[in-house]
């Protein structure tokens, strides 16, 4: 089984991304000036996982800062996990932001709005 | 002619200017920059409600220059590549005001951006945003003025800008960003 395992430096995140265990993990800050790059073997793990995903498919986005370049890559991966989700794996997204942080919800709500998967909305408390 | 420093000096502690670049705008500059501030907004102690929605606004915004000098030809000659960057706080509200040269042909283009955004509600820029996030066509280099749209939806005021004219293919282009508390 595949994975992506990427530490997080000052301008990308932390991912995990478990094929085996149906567990994608996006954490940390992401404002690299050119997202796409980054973004790219995540977006493609994605694709190949959508062939044979597992039953149930968790995700969890929690992101401290990202920057205009990198939420249309972030909306590129939930495009893909739009379409695993219409082919049977039941996925969940947990969209976690900080007590007080409103923009952060609101990113997540604005792609709830636009994503037909079930998103969970996490606070977390200091 | 001897460079009036104190000048410069005074004019910046008037506006209470806390960190001034001009010159290229590289990737490792950007790092250094974010890194600087964030650990004077630490200082500060900030909320870190504050402390978040300035650091956003001040990413786009150096990205925004960055991009920008990609756009212009490596060949170019070093003025035309350089752009300015300050960030100052006066009453408790940060400013962040940017400058780079821009090709007056892109003036039109930019200038509509920009009107357009400031006539929109808070609710009016979310839809924008998103149909922009979900339908606009993103380059290598950014997102269709998704920047601008971010900028003007966390800030919550009107984009202030203008074009100084400086010669028959170039203008100057300002932006100054408030961020209230």
């Amino acid at each position: 089984m595949e994975a992506i395992s990427i530490e997080g430096t000052p301008k990308t995140p932390t991912v995990n991304f478990d094929t085996a265990k149906g567990f994608l993990e996006i954490k940390g800050r992401s404002i690299p000036e050119n997202s796409i790059e980054f973004y790219k073997p995540i977006v493609d793990l994605l694709e190949r996982y959508a062939s044979k995903p597992q039953t149930e498919t968790n995700v969890n986005i929690q992101l401290e800062y990202f920057n205009t370049s990198s939420s249309k890559c972030i909306l590129d991966v939930f495009k893909k996990l739009e379409g695993i989700n219409k082919g049977g794996s039941k996925v969940v997204i947990n969209w976690y932001y900080e007590e007080d942080d409103e923009d952060m919800l609101e990113a997540g709500e604005d792609y709830q709005a636009i994503i037909n998967v079930p998103f969970k909305m996490v606070q977390v408390v200091d | 002619m001897v460079l009036d420093i104190y000048g410069f000096y005074d004019k910046m502690e008037q506006n209470n200017i806390m960190l001034s670049f001009k010159g290229d705008i590289t990737s490792d500059l950007l790092t250094s920059i974010l890194q600087i501030m964030e650990a004077k907004l630490d200082n500060w102690q900030e909320e870190p409600k504050v402390k978040k929605k300035v650091y956003n606004v001040l990413v786009e915004c150096l990205q925004n220059l960055y991009h920008h000098m990609d756009e212009m030809s490596p060949n170019q000659d070093d003025k035309i590549r350089s752009a300015i960057f300050m960030i100052g706080k006066i009453d408790g509200q940060y400013n962040i005001i940017t400058g780079n040269y821009i090709k007056n042909e892109n003036i039109p283009n930019l200038q509509k951006l920009l009107e357009d955004i400031n006539l929109l509600s808070k609710e009016e820029l979310k839809e924008y945003y998103k149909a922009v996030l979900n339908n606009g066509e993103m380059s290598l280099k950014g997102g269709g003025g998704l920047g601008m749209i971010d900028i003007a939806r966390k800030t919550g005021g009107k984009l202030q800008f203008h074009f100084t004219p400086v010669d028959d293919n170039y203008s100057f282009f300002s932006l100054n960003i408030n961020i209230s508390q």
